[in-house]
């Protein structure tokens, strides 16, 4: 029993790491623009075709081989891909309604994201059916035995990369002058304007940063587990790590990284407990909810939030 | 008044409401039943996610179609094809069928391959008396619904009960993991079939887990489903989900075959699973391998016809569902007034579809039975080198009650 | 009270009326359309009163209807089989009469049980504030699906349209008839209308500008905010009354968040707190992809560029705050004289 809980522990991180490179990409944006950004799972879902046409571009070349540098290249791809993207939603469909009443802009990123997800299944761009990414990472299937746990080579990466990721973030956000840009103007836009930020630059820049997280996401995602690839896969899947965002506390960076590995730990013991408690196991989707419902309702602005003071 | 402007509001959407219904009913798309061809009406997904599935149909429904034309049509008249997409949406396939019987004058209607989308538009298809046909819907309420629904593939009873069969005596597993997906009715219907056989004759089932198609993995319930110690594991889910599962399944150390269904027929299993799939089983309509000189023809011209695309099940169902049609509407004769959409002419083709004995299909020798389920075998069918090999036939009379 | 009286019985029978007539020239596939516009507007038009009128912004409208068509749907079934048996008789009712008592019965059985889901939930959840709020009423939804896929007594992820009892099959009857949908449109949208010109409404709308101020006034806005989520999910729930009995099939699946979100673009696209904005935005969002089924996959990429190009041009949606009457019309009607007059004073030369 003691092998099983370990052995889910591991699972619950591995996915908990996944759903954290995607909810920071939420948090950012909500943080400096308090917009949902429901096209942020579709920019996901965008990087993760990216790796999969790269990966075949790069098994023709290699015939069919593992290659470490083609790897790396192809993340740099998938990550620069999403940054761009974001950027480029953000010109065109976010700046206009910025100033507009709240509702606006979430419609807006509603209709961003229907149209991406649509627009994905035509057959002349992704098609409606399924894909598989090529192997590309040396060492993909390479195990290790650890007193009969059972771990892959591509476990141990992912959560590696999400850790050397988040420390890279944490750098650029508490220590550049970019970073503390951001978080000015998440704290307040229009005081961080007079004080001579360009509020444009910064804006653009964390879309990319977050997009670009959605891209990282997308690579360990579609090239190191090999899940079937749709357009419609970053729903649920965006979902999810939204509510691992508020988990977190919306607009809180090390709350989303938490809130992502919450997410991944819950339902990793729900699903593998389920039976042993008699649950029926398709409850368990259900259980990230409640576990959000009821953490909202204990601390209303999420783990790490902080309650805003509304000033009257 | 504000009595007035509250009327006036509800009056004008009221209207509103109504002339949308008048211009819905001058929005006739495509070709609308051209009384001078035989309109056979088709809906199935050509978006979303089964759209793999709605291809596959289209394509063998088309091939059966041009065959019937090229001799000549039924009683000299050509047959032509409408169909809609539904999106994989119930509602819409509702819809849709309403528009193909009501607007379109069709004389009979094939479709759909979810069970969810055929139960929707069934009742349509029973209320205005058209023959609806499923090539490949096997949940058993379908045909539930009325007289004129029929249905020329296998039902989920019988699939578990093969697999089940073939489990316990073939591969003489007596301890089951099962798998399945929960929100698909497929998957559930197959998963509590599979477990009454397996129980009936004698084995027990010691893990039963299911999974989402939305997940990012399942490595915790198949972490679970090792800690069991089951010698096979019944996963009746879709190719999309099952390739990946069975890598997992690998990567996490489980060394005994998985079992499945019909929804693992696609060549992008091995795209998810890779090797990891050799030596699993799973039960189908058919196998392109067959040495039978009816399926050799069928694969053939159809690579002719597709480029060289291989026909799958679903394919291979849909031209055996749109030939018993044909067949059907040769034995029901000439219609009295000459019109083939006539309630009179509908009611004789469905009398003549139900009287379908030992027709011969590249899915198997098919009779309908009285409760217009199609009585016909399964094939069982091993991965070998990312390829199917066939390995049974199991008939309906094998398997225990 | 008279009045009030004899101009709903008018109401009735303008709308049997309406039936007669589009049943006699229509076939069933539009009046399939025009049901589904129905369903909808009570829908979005329920929706409004939360998001529209109170400014709360609540994604979980879909979850509501699945129970309203549930619940009535286990209602009509399993009642045709035990105490609803003497009204029907091989699955129809007996007489007319006998529909309409079952449909009030359940009418009754999908709004209460709606009603009571959307106590349970509001209370709860109407203590957050804005996106955590759309966040958890999103949660609700889903929770509310994966139950429905766990009942199997009503089919599960298969959906549920009959039960089987000695051999014969059960279906869940075709109760709604145009009349009805009109009525009960009608009826949700006067309410609607009448609510917010009651101080009702008006303490709504104070929430919506600065719920803190209505506070300090002394409005419980916790109450009205509850009230107001309450009768919206009850809306919602007699939408999907009518929705199972006009389908005939219900599966979970057909009540998910996407659906919810189809609902809110009705609201805003229609004019968030304008009660025939929701109704107009409801008959687009049906209308649009029928109409538009002859660029077969293209409408759904098209579909959502509208949306982005009409928030883009209009955000504040058709309507805005204001509803389709005199006014509005009048309104736009000074609206497109003064571009004609624009236009034509950039036509002269200039002098």
């Amino acid at each position: 029993m003691h092998l099983l809980f370990l052995q889910q522990l591991l699972n619950g991180i591995q996915l908990g790491s996944i759903y954290a490179l995607i909810a920071l990409g939420y948090t950012m944006v909500y943080g400096i623009l308090r917009l949902i950004n429901f096209a942020h799972a579709d920019v996901f879902m965008i990087g993760a075709y990216i790796t999969f046409y790269a990966t075949n571009c790069a098994l023709d070349v290699t015939h069919g081989g593992t290659n470490g540098a083609a790897s790396l290249g192809i993340l740099l791809l998938a990550v620069l891909g999403c940054g761009v993207l974001g950027v480029l939603i953000e010109r065109l469909a976010y700046k206009p309604v910025r100033n507009a009443p709240r509702l606006t802009p979430l419609i807006t990123a509603i209709g961003v994201s229907l149209f991406l997800e649509n627009f994905c299944m035509l057959p002349k761009v992704f098609g409606a059916g399924i894909q598989f990414t090529g192997t590309i990472v040396p060492g993909d299937s390479r195990k290790f035995h650890f007193d009969g746990v059972e771990i892959t080579l591509n476990s141990v990466v992912i959560i590696a990369a999400t850790l050397l990721i988040l420390g890279v973030l944490w750098y650029v956000v508490s220590c550049t002058k970019l970073g503390k840009a951001m978080r000015a103007v998440s704290f307040d836009r229009d005081a961080a304007s007079l004080m001579g930020i360009d509020i444009d630059r910064v804006i653009s820049f964390t879309f990319f940063v977050g997009s670009g997280l959605a891209g990282a996401a997308a690579f360990l995602f579609a090239s190191l587990t090999h899940h079937e690839l749709h357009p419609d896969m970053g729903i649920i899947l965006g979902m999810k790590a939204f509510v691992a965002a508020v988990l977190g506390g919306i607009g809180n960076i090390p709350g989303a990284a938490l809130g992502g590995l919450i997410m991944g730990l819950a339902e990793s013991f729900v699903q593998g407990y389920a039976p042993a408690m008699h649950i029926s196991p398709s409850y368990s989707d259900a259980v990230s909810f409640l576990l959000l419902i009821f953490i909202l309702l204990v601390k209303p602005s999420g783990l790490f939030g902080s309650s805003a003071v509304e000033k009257v | 008044m504000s009595m007035c402007r509250s009327v006036s509001v509800v009056g004008v959407i009221l209207a509103s409401i109504i002339l949308v219904g008048a211009g819905c009913s001058h929005n006739t798309s495509g070709s609308s039943g051209g009384s001078s061809n035989i309109v056979i009406g088709e809906y199935g997904a050509l978006t979303g996610a089964e759209s793999t599935f709605g291809e596959s149909t289209d394509l063998g429904l088309q091939m059966a179609l041009d065959e019937a034309n090229a001799s000549g049509g039924i009683n000299g008249v050509k047959l032509s094809k409408q169909m809609y997409d539904d999106a994989g949406i119930p509602d819409q396939a509702k819809i849709v069928v309403q528009k193909l019987v009501d607007q379109d004058g069709v004389t009979a209607v094939i479709g759909e391959v979810a069970s969810s989308n055929s139960l929707a538009a069934a009742p349509v298809c029973q209320q205005a008396k058209v023959p609806m046909i499923t090539p490949a819907s096997t949940n058993p309420k379908v045909t539930q619904v009325g007289d004129y629904v029929f249905r020329t593939c296998f039902i989920d009873p019988f699939q578990g009960a093969v697999m089940a069969s073939f489990a316990f005596k073939n591969l003489k597993a007596r301890r089951a993991a099962v798998f399945k997906d929960s929100g698909q009715a497929y998957s559930t219907g197959l998963a509590s079939y599979f477990e009454d056989t397996f129980k009936k004759l004698g084995g027990t089932i010691v893990i039963d887990e299911a999974y989402t198609s939305g997940a990012v993995d399942y490595r915790s319930q198949l972490a679970t489903i090792k800690a069991g110690a089951p010698d096979v594991v019944f996963v009746p889910g879709y190719y999309t989900e099952v390739g990946t599962i069975g890598r997992e399944a690998r990567e996490l150390g489980i060394t005994v075959p998985l079992l499945g269904g019909d929804g693992w027929d696609s060549d992008k299993l091995f795209a998810g699973a890779g090797n990891s799939m050799e030596g699993c089983y799973f039960s189908n309509h058919y196998s392109v391998d067959s040495t039978d000189p009816h399926v050799k023809k069928f694969v053939a011209d159809f690579k002719a016809k597709n480029s060289g695309a291989v026909p799958d099940a679903m394919a291979a169902l849909a031209y055996d569902a749109t030939r018993i049609l044909l067949d059907g509407m040769k034995r029901a004769g000439k219609p009295s007034d000459g019109s083939y959409t006539s309630d009179a002419y509908r009611a004789k083709l469905r009398d003549a579809i139900a009287a379908t004995k030992s027709f011969v299909g590249v899915t198997g020798t098919i009779t309908v039975g009285p409760d217009r389920n199609a009585i016909k075998p399964a094939v069982v069918l091993e991965v070998t080198g990312q390829q199917y090999k066939y390995v049974t036939t199991i008939n309906p009379q094998d398997i225990p009650t | 009270m008279v009045l009030q009286l004899v101009a709903g019985i008018v109401l009735v029978l303008a709308c049997c009326l309406a039936d007669a007539v589009i049943s006699a020239h229509a076939n069933a596939y539009v009046i399939d359309v025009i049901v589904n516009c129905g369903v909808y507007i009570i829908l979005a038009v329920g929706l409004n009163l939360v998001n529209g009128f109170t400014g709360q912004f609540s994604i979980g409208a879909a979850g509501f209807f699945g129970i309203g068509a549930y619940a009535s749907a286990a209602l009509t079934v399993f009642g045709q089989t035990s105490f609803l048996a003497r009204f029907f008789h091989d699955g129809s009712p007996v007489s007319p009469l006998a529909g309409v008592i079952v449909m009030l019965a359940a009418l009754l059985v999908g709004s209460v049980s709606a009603g009571l889901a959307g106590l349970v939930i509001g209370l709860p959840s109407l203590k957050l504030r804005g996106d955590y709020l759309a966040i958890v009423t999103l949660g609700f939804n889903q929770i509310i699906v994966v139950i429905l896929n766990n009942i199997n007594s009503m089919g599960g992820p298969a959906g549920f349209n009959s039960i089987t009892v000695h051999d014969q099959a059960v279906l869940i009857p075709g109760l709604t008839s145009l009349t009805w949908v009109f009525v009960l449109v009608a009826v949700s949208i006067l309410m609607c209308i009448r609510i917010r010109r009651s101080t009702h409404g008006l303490a709504l709308l104070a929430i919506r500008e600065d719920e803190i101020a209505a506070e300090a006034m002394g409005v419980p806005t916790t109450k009205y905010k509850v009230v107001a989520f309450v009768m919206s999910a009850v809306l919602a729930g007699v939408a999907g009354v009518l929705f199972a009995h006009s389908q005939c099939y219900i599966s979970p699946n057909q009540f998910n968040f996407l659906i919810s979100i189809n609902i809110v673009i009705m609201v805003v696209l229609g004019g968030t707190g304008s009660v025939s904005g929701a109704a107009v935005g409801a008959i687009l969002v049906v209308l649009l992809p029928e109409l538009l089924r002859f660029v077969d996959q293209y409408r759904l990429v098209i579909f959502p560029a509208l949306l982005i190009l009409m928030m883009l041009v209009r955000p504040k949606g058709i309507f805005g705050h204001e509803e389709l009457d005199r006014n509005w019309l009048r309104g736009q009607g000074n609206g497109i004289k003064k571009l004609i007059g624009r236009i034509r004073r950039s036509k002269q030369p200039a002098s």
